[in-house]
């Protein structure tokens, strides 16, 4: 059997450039002026050699952060943007839900709009007409097919839009973030009817952020990265890999938060091997170090706290109270074995003179850190040491 | 290519249909006012050239002639007017869904040729209130709105497709239908231009289409048309030319320009 009839959509080498809007001509002055001036158009480079093959059958995920391209590439499959380079081949009929509901008219009846939204993703009238009973149906929308969309709750709205996405039968789909929008009813809906799709081989193709949704569904993905593919294949190897990534991102931005700190206390986060970081894996040993040198007082005793970002107080140390002395010192190191739920943390350190005078303390600004998503085995915010044993 | 697929009359249909139900949306006369307003336009100019400025004085049948002329340009200035801004206005579903682009301005054109249609009813039932009789000829006048209709459409494709990149196109068009509309020979009869201009007059597509539109309406009344006023037989083309060059260039424009309609609107 050939090979490329199963291929449902062949991308190869795609670029995409697009003209950057304040070098963009408006008006015929500003075309004028511009070839007086010969300006040079400013252009962004969005995606820069995508190449991939979706098989038929395919659940595929294209994942990446907000600007990496991903919903560009969708609109490039839809045939709603053209490639500045490169070529996309579509096999089969395609129908894009790059948002639900398009074109649908506020003072068109429920029924005109049907029809509408079906002619604009593609359907013929005689289509329509075998879709158009179990559309109805399914958004329980019966008796008010004949009043105007106006009239609509959006909730009601929202239901027809999304009744006319699932039962439209296509060789391929495309939803781009469909699940961003609706209550949990809807979203629940949603990651019903992909349960149909995929049992069904349903050639889909989804872009989102949630990477459970990616774990549970796809059959394959895609993570772009700045108009590149940087990763694909197995969602879940695509999904740890943008979660990666997406940590690299949230140190980065606590460490830009850390260099602005008001106080006199220097607060220091290292891992096991003594290297300076901002995020750890749950169970990882970190010590926080607290230097106070900068400090005319003379200080007593020291505490470090440390704060879930939602506010939570986890746990909070003081040198005084578990009899450290610490007079001839100006620095401190604790170490915490991280047993704590994955998230944002802050610490907030402080320095005391004689008993409960506190002298200083990092509180605005202070320094933050990050505890990796991971599978644990307990729930709760901490991981309380525990031991089973018989009665 | 395929151009009138099932699919795309599909959407041709919805967007015709959607126009022809929204346009006059909750106003008590509905859809009569498509007849009325070039109607009404027609009444006070026909006050105006008869009994105030009257430059229509002792023409036969003027007022059928002024109709005649006033409901072409109206479909001429419509398809163009509405056309030029479609496919701006359509711009969130330009960037959602790809249909083929000029199903959009295709659209926006049929709902003036329907109009049009109804319009010719009115002035058909004019005519022979005025005491016209019906002629063979009437059957020509498909022809001559044909030719009208690609000459709009052409029109249309050319401002839709600058209109995404200047939106100045509109103010500018809006003065030019203003001039034609008192420039063009729609108005006022041909015979007060001298006859040495009449052959200038003919260079527009519009006065020759006009004008032949009247002439077949009452053949026996002596219209001048191109074809009595031109002596030069290759000049006859030039109407006919400037039509193919403006559907052509705008075939062209269009279709180069289409693709990039979702980024740049």
């Amino acid at each position: 059997m050939n090979k490329t009839t199963d291929i449902a959509v062949h991308i190869n080498d795609i670029h995409k450039e697009f003209i950057l809007p304040q070098s963009k001509n408006t008006s015929f002055k500003q075309a004028a002026i511009n070839i007086v001036k010969k300006n040079n158009k400013v252009t962004q480079k969005v995606l820069d050699g995508v190449t991939f093959d979706i098989q038929k059958g395919d659940f595929f995920g294209i994942v990446g952060r907000n600007g990496s391209g991903k919903s560009t590439l969708l609109k490039l499959i839809a045939g709603v943007y053209s490639p500045t380079s490169g070529s996309i081949g579509v096999n089969g009929g395609l129908t894009p839900f790059i948002e639900l509901g398009v074109g649908f008219n506020p003072e068109l009846s429920g029924q005109d709009n049907v029809y509408l939204n079906g002619a604009l993703l593609g359907f013929t009238r005689k289509q329509m007409d075998v879709m158009y009973d179990e559309i109805v149906e399914f958004a329980e929308l019966g008796p008010f097919m004949g009043q105007k969309l106006k009239n609509y709750s959006s909730g009601m709205q929202v239901r027809l839009a999304f009744s006319i996405a699932i039962k439209a039968k296509n060789d391929i789909l495309i939803f781009d973030e469909v699940l961003a929008v609706g209550d949990e009813a809807f979203q629940r809906k949603c990651l019903d009817v992909f349960e149909t799709y995929k049992a069904s081989k349903q050639t889909v193709i989804l872009v989102t952020h949630d990477m459970e949704t990616v774990r549970q569904y796809c059959s394959k993905a895609v993570l772009l990265h700045d108009g590149h593919v940087i990763e694909q294949g197995s969602p879940r190897k695509v999904a740890n890999k943008y979660s990666a990534l997406n940590q690299a991102s949230i140190d980065n931005d606590v460490e830009k938060a850390n260099r602005r700190l008001p106080s006199k206390l220097k607060v220091t986060l290292a891992n096991q091997e003594g290297k300076q970081a901002a995020s750890f894996d749950v169970g990882e040993d970190v010590s926080i170090g607290v230097d106070w040198s900068l400090l005319d007082q003379s200080v007593t005793s020291i505490g470090i706290n440390i704060f879930r970002q939602s506010g939570e107080h986890i746990t909070g140390v003081n040198t005084l109270k578990e009899k450290i002395n610490i007079d001839e010192k100006t620095n401190l190191k604790v170490d915490f074995k991280m047993d704590i739920r994955p998230g944002k943390y802050y610490i907030l350190a402080e320095a005391f003179q004689g008993v409960g005078n506190r002298i200083d303390s990092l509180e605005d600004g202070a320094p933050q850190f990050s505890v990796r998503e991971h599978d644990v085995r307990w729930s709760g915010l901490v991981d309380l040491q525990h031991k089973w044993r018989d009665i | 290519m395929r151009y009138l697929t099932t699919k795309n009359r599909a959407i041709l249909r919805e967007m015709v249909a959607t126009d022809f139900k929204i346009r006059y949306q909750s106003s008590v006369l509905g859809y009569a006012w498509s007849l009325l307003k070039p109607l009404l336009l027609f009444a006070v100019l026909y006050v105006l050239f008869t009994y105030i400025a009257p430059i229509g004085e002792g023409i036969e049948h003027y007022g059928v002639l002024l109709l005649m002329g006033i409901v072409l340009w109206s479909f001429f200035a419509e398809t163009t007017m509405i056309g030029a801004s479609s496919i701006v206005s359509h711009g969130d579903i330009l960037r959602k869904v790809s249909i083929p682009r000029y199903l959009i301005v295709i659209a926006s054109s049929v709902s003036a040729l329907i109009n049009l249609g109804l319009s010719m009813i009115v002035v058909f039932v004019f005519a022979l209130a005025n005491g016209i009789t019906p002629e063979l000829s009437w059957l020509l006048l498909p022809l001559v709105i044909l030719e009208l209709f690609i000459f709009s459409i052409g029109v249309a494709f050319i401002l839709a497709t600058a209109y995404v990149r200047f939106r100045d196109v509109t103010y500018i068009w809006e003065v030019v239908l203003q001039a034609g509309f008192y420039a063009r020979a729609i108005i006022f009869p041909m015979s007060i231009v001298p006859a040495e201009l009449h052959k200038w007059f003919f260079l527009s597509p519009i006065v020759q289409i006009v004008q032949d539109a009247r002439s077949l309406l009452i053949p026996s009344s002596d219209i001048i048309t191109i074809w009595n006023t031109v002596d030069n037989r290759v000049a006859w083309l030039i109407p006919f030319a400037i039509i193919a060059a403006v559907a052509v260039a705008g075939f062209f424009y269009f279709r180069r320009q289409s693709k990039y309609f979702a980024e740049d609107i």
